[in-house]
């Protein structure tokens, strides 16, 4: 040999795409950002400072868990933590005590990723794992948001029209009291840090679109079926059942479509398993939300779907190319 | 608020109650009938469910050994003759006894004697290496050193030396069961009689080209010279394929191929220091440095 | 650029073309001192030698004999003596037999016409045809090296009607067929029409990767009063010329899956435009396969080339002619980047099968270190088979080998897109080869059985 390098053998392929662990997932924080930004703008300081509080213990626990419980490679940087703190904190009201969304971010990293053997491993999206954790810890403290732009609290849309129903009240009368269609849109009204703005998440779902980082299957199949479910009960008795743009212009509809039903590690893996995926998170979503007795049901419809995923993935095979169906 | 916790808690003990009677029944219900010696097999076999056997685990052999007529072709190889006897005992058979076995590894090509010559790069496997090519050494027959023997035994028995790249086998957990037998890719494990007092002569080498490309690759390698063929009292060694092969059964332990090996691929394993060795140590020693 | 662009529908990569020697024109290597030629360059049984060591040959003349109906020919490269058989690292890695000739001078065998005028016009019958393509010894230039006498014969019951012709190149850095492509597509040309004479087909379609449109408008000019034969632009995508997605993208059939599903089971037979301009060299002027176009190409490489090399040249002369071996090199391919072969050493020879050499600089020639599996789903989207890529190597890991052969394990092409796409750099095809190889010997036994 004239060089002094050994050659390398191996099997193909030789070459590589650029994608890795990281930049995927530090497109979809990228992607998360008009979100916070928009959060930040209505809620103030408060909400980067809740923000920042469950990045930090998320990372700082999947790198405590890794370094010395596991003692694996340390890969708390890869982004994944990020994601999951940011995506805990969008859904949590911004007057949030501090150390309740630590404890959030407890319940995430510990229990519903690093004990299923970390990034890859967990059946249950992690940040709605806190997210649930504290809704059921702190009730109070997790329904009651503030106004926008101010320091008062108030119920949020969803909220107001599920107590407004249940008292009797008619669809349309209780739909004076809300936001317009456009100020939903922008994100005006009350509720979770990074949920309000329905803008801001699709100017960051079309960033993933454009950089490949997930397909269109899951959000338009959910958004799709929220859509069309409540369009169908709100055409049977409009005086009863909300319309579908509002559906799915408020609690929370887009985040989950967007950011948490298309988390890699908890959704499945063929075209027609997201499909339905998407599907089954929608029904599920409407389903809590009119018969059941929260205002909105985004995070547990995508807990619940979560569970049917191997499912999923077991019967819903790609069209195997060349066989006979 | 008293009267809630009342009614959760005689709801709560409702629900359970009921569950109970159709558990109860239930259970009765799907009863599997098991002949209580099954069990009490199970309890002299070794529980490692390793497969040695042929069964699917430990339970299933117990299964086996109750059917069968006669106890012979089953053999628990890690519970060995002792555990085949309490078998038999309970089972009120007879059995034959086995002469106890281990895993041998024939490569002696560690880094010093064996140069990588290729870095080697697919998944770190021997399986996928041995189907990549022929090995990262210029030795096509040699211990590839990725440790899918280590992987593959059920009593962590088999421990790859860093020093040497070769695994090494603990002759106290090694229960010859043969998965690394199979999972060896090379088929350089071999299981051969554990000896008298544990000793054992064998080749430690698989090379089967001709003596100058296989001493090229190895500075260990078998050459196939066949001084030890010319040297064993007792017929017990063949140069086959350009290899020789010590016959177990033949092999009385003399340790007289040990010594003739020019590459020393021949290995002993437990014998007491030769005296041999001793005086003639320190001559040819003496002898290089007279030279020098 | 090409209106009306035709691609295979289902999964796909883009990596980056990069083919650096694609202006180079195709030049002729001098003669090595010694070449070796080996035993087996084919799928199917080996050839059975004919000549014996000491004894002289010229260039052309017959040194293997087919052994088999599935086997092709082999003949000598060069003209001199033959100086022993002995075991020679192929490609592959492994060590096989093999001719070792010495070269002396450049005499050819009788009846043999290697000059460079073209002969167009076509007298030989079908069965001429296809006895002049076995005795010539032609195998497919694309890789695969499958007899192409067994193609060009239509099995009893089964109808052929289209003839595509492979001008794809989908590898990246490789450009030995695009130059072919331009400077003898005559010779390409009247290959096809042989070929279409041979099979009985009416029909013939070229399919060429858009980046090569100089290709594409050249042939279109050679082609403009030929009815039946049209050139058809292809999407640049990764496999585009895979057997499979070639006969998908061209006339929209599926071939069934393998082992048993073959083009012709749809009415398709496919060549390469390499062999189909060997078949135009064997029957028009009784030139047997003993060359090929070899790209010697590689980022760090002096001069990318196309060469015209003599079958069983060692490929340190190959490398030599394009500049020499980089300090850099890290590892050497056979073949391109995505379904090219590792060389373990640079004495390997030239074989049929060979289309280029890669030189990898070792900054590129490592694989980045495995990480756990984010079920992103890239390998089953990219997957041209409809696999699911993931799930393959986790049964392979686990030894559930009945299971991988339920989810169709043997289907796969081994195309390359599901490594090369993971995030997380798992190596995916490794496992699923190796339970592919497990899986199809597993089945052997149950047969014979």
């Amino acid at each position: 040999m004239s060089n002094n390098i050994p050659l390398t053998v191996a099997l193909s392929p030789h070459t590589y795409s650029k994608e890795s662990i990281e930049t995927l997932m530090y497109g979809v924080i990228i992607a998360l950002i008009p979100a916070g930004l928009m959060g930040i703008y209505v809620f103030g300081f408060n909400a980067l400072v809740i923000t920042l509080t469950a990045v930090f213990s998320c990372v700082a626990l999947e790198f405590l868990v890794q370094k010395y419980v596991l003692k694996v490679p340390v890969r708390a940087f890869d982004g994944s933590a990020i994601i999951t703190g940011t995506l805990l904190a969008f859904n949590l009201p911004s007057n949030l005590p501090l150390w309740m969304v630590v404890i959030g971010s407890a319940a995430a990293i510990l229990i519903a990723k690093m004990t299923f053997g970390g990034l890859g491993n967990n059946p249950f999206n992690p940040a709605l794992i806190g997210r649930v954790f504290l809704l059921f810890s702190f009730p109070v403290h997790m329904t009651t948001w503030p106004k926008p732009f101010d320091a008062v609290t108030a119920a949020t849309p969803l909220g107001i029209l599920k107590e407004g129903v249940k008292e009797g009240k008619n669809v349309s009368e209780l739909m004076q009291q809300m936001p317009g269609y456009f100020d939903l849109f922008l994100g005006r009204m009350g509720g979770c840090i990074g949920e309000i703005s329905a803008l801001a998440l699709l100017i960051g779902f079309v960033y993933l679109l454009w950089k490949k980082i997930i397909t269109w299957h899951i959000p338009v199949s959910m958004v799709g079926t929220i859509f069309v479910f409540t369009g169908l009960l709100w055409l049977s008795n409009p005086e009863r059942y909300a319309d579908p743009l509002f559906q799915i212009l408020t609690g929370g509809v887009m985040l989950g479509a967007i950011f948490m039903a298309t988390d890699y590690v908890t959704s499945p893996m063929t075209k027609k398993g997201m499909l339905i995926f998407g599907a089954l998170i929608g029904v599920l979503t409407v389903l809590i939300r009119i018969f059941g007795s929260y205002p909105e049901g985004v995070s547990f419809a995508i807990l619940i779907s979560n569970a049917f995923v191997p499912l999923i993935n077991r019967y819903c095979k790609p069209r195997r190319f060349g066989e006979k169906q | 608020m008293s009267a809630a916790f009342i009614y959760t808690i005689l709801s709560l003990s409702i629900i359970a109650v009921i569950s109970a009677v159709i558990l109860y029944f239930t259970a009765r219900k799907f009863k599997v009938e098991e002949d209580s010696r099954i069990h009490e097999i199970e309890s002299v076999l070794p529980s490692a469910n390793c497969g040695a056997c042929g069964y699917p685990g430990c339970h299933a052999f117990a299964e086996a050994c109750l059917k069968a007529e006669v106890l012979e072709g089953l053999y628990c190889v890690p519970g060995g003759n002792e555990c085949m006897a309490k078998i038999a005992s309970i089972l009120g058979k007879t059995v034959t006894e086995k002469v106890p076995m281990i895993a041998v590894v024939r490569c002696n090509g560690d880094f010093n004697a064996r140069k990588k010559t290729t870095n080697y790069d697919s998944a770190k496997t021997c399986e996928i290496e041995t189907f990549t090519y022929a090995g990262d050494t210029d030795c096509a027959y040699g211990c590839l050193g990725l440790g899918d023997c280590v992987k593959v035994c059920p009593f962590d028995a088999i421990h790859m030396d860093t020093t040497t790249g070769l695994p090494v086998v603990d002759e106290d957990k090694c229960t010859a069961c043969g998965k690394c037998v199979i999972a060896c890719p090379k088929d350089i494990i071999e299981l051969r009689k554990k000896g008298l007092k544990n000793r054992r002569v064998f080749v430690s080498c698989v090379n089967r080209d001709k003596g100058g490309p296989a001493l090229k690759a190895c500075k260990a390698a078998c050459i196939a010279c066949g001084k030890c063929v010319k040297e064993c009292p007792f017929g017990a060694i063949v140069l086959e394929n350009n290899l020789a092969y010590i016959d177990d059964d033949k092999c009385k332990l003399c340790r007289k191929c040990v010594v003739v090996c020019p590459t020393r691929a021949i290995h002993e394993v437990n014998f007491p220091p030769r005296p041999v060795q001793k005086e003639e140590g320190p001559e040819s020693v003496t002898k290089e440095i007279k030279r020098n | 650029m090409f209106a009306n662009i035709k691609t295979f529908p289902v999964g796909g990569i883009h990596p980056h073309d990069s083919k650096l020697s694609a202006k180079q024109p195709i030049t002729v290597l001098p003669l090595p001192e010694t070449v070796s030629i080996m035993l087996s360059q084919h799928i199917g049984a080996p050839a059975v030698p004919v000549v014996n060591p000491g004894e002289k040959v010229k260039t052309g003349q017959l040194i293997a004999k087919s052994g088999g109906f599935i086997s092709a020919n082999l003949h000598s490269s060069v003209s001199g003596t033959v100086l022993k058989m002995d075991q020679v690292v192929e490609a592959s890695g492994f060590k096989r037999m093999a001719f070792i000739i010495k070269v002396e001078g450049d005499e050819w065998a009788d009846g043999i016409d290697h000059t460079s005028a073209i002969k167009t016009e076509i007298t030989a019958s079908s069965d001429e045809i296809r006895r002049k393509v076995a005795d010539a010894g032609i195998v497919g230039l694309g890789g695969a090296a499958f007899p192409t006498h067994v193609k060009l014969s239509v099995p009893e019951g089964k109808k052929a009607d289209f003839l595509l012709i492979n001008g794809v190149e989908c590898e990246p850095y490789l450009t030995g067929d695009h130059r072919l492509m331009l400077e003898r597509a005559e010779g390409i040309l009247i290959g096809v029409r042989l070929a279409l004479r041979a099979t009985g087909i009416k029909k013939a379609l070229i399919g060429i990767e858009a980046n090569k449109p100089d290709a594409i408008n050249h042939l279109n000019r050679l082609t403009d009063d030929d009815p039946g034969i049209e050139v058809v632009p292809l999407k640049v995508w990764y496999p585009q010329g895979g057997e499979r997605q070639l006969v998908k993208a061209l006339v929209n059939r599926e071939i069934p899956p393998p082992p048993k599903g073959l083009p012709i089971d749809v009415g398709c037979v496919v060549l390469n435009v390499a062999t189909c301009y060997a078949i135009y060299e064997a029957v028009q002027k009784n030139k047997p396969l003993i060359e090929r176009i070899v790209t010697v190409t590689g980022d760090a490489v002096k001069n990318p080339s196309n060469f015209l090399a003599r079958i069983g040249t060692p490929i340190k002369q190959l490398i030599d002619a394009a500049g020499g071996l980089p300090e850099s090199t890290g590892k050497i391919l056979s073949g391109g980047p995505m379904m090219g072969k590792c060389l373990s050493t640079m004495e390997s020879p030239v074989t049929k099968g060979t289309g280029g050499i890669l030189l990898v600089p070792d900054n590129d020639a490592h694989r980045k270190e495995v990480q756990a599996c984010i079920r992103c789903a890239r390998c089953v989207s990219v997957c041209p088979l409809g696999l699911e890529p993931y799930l393959l190597m986790t049964l392979v890991e686990k030894d559930m080998l009945d299971r991988a052969e339920q989810e169709k394990i043997t289907n796969c092409c081994e195309c390359a897109c599901c490594s090369y796409t993971c995030p997380a750099n798992r190596p995916l095809l490794d496992y699923i080869r190796l339970g592919k190889f497990n899986v199809i010997q597993r089945m052997r036994k149950q047969e014979k059985k």
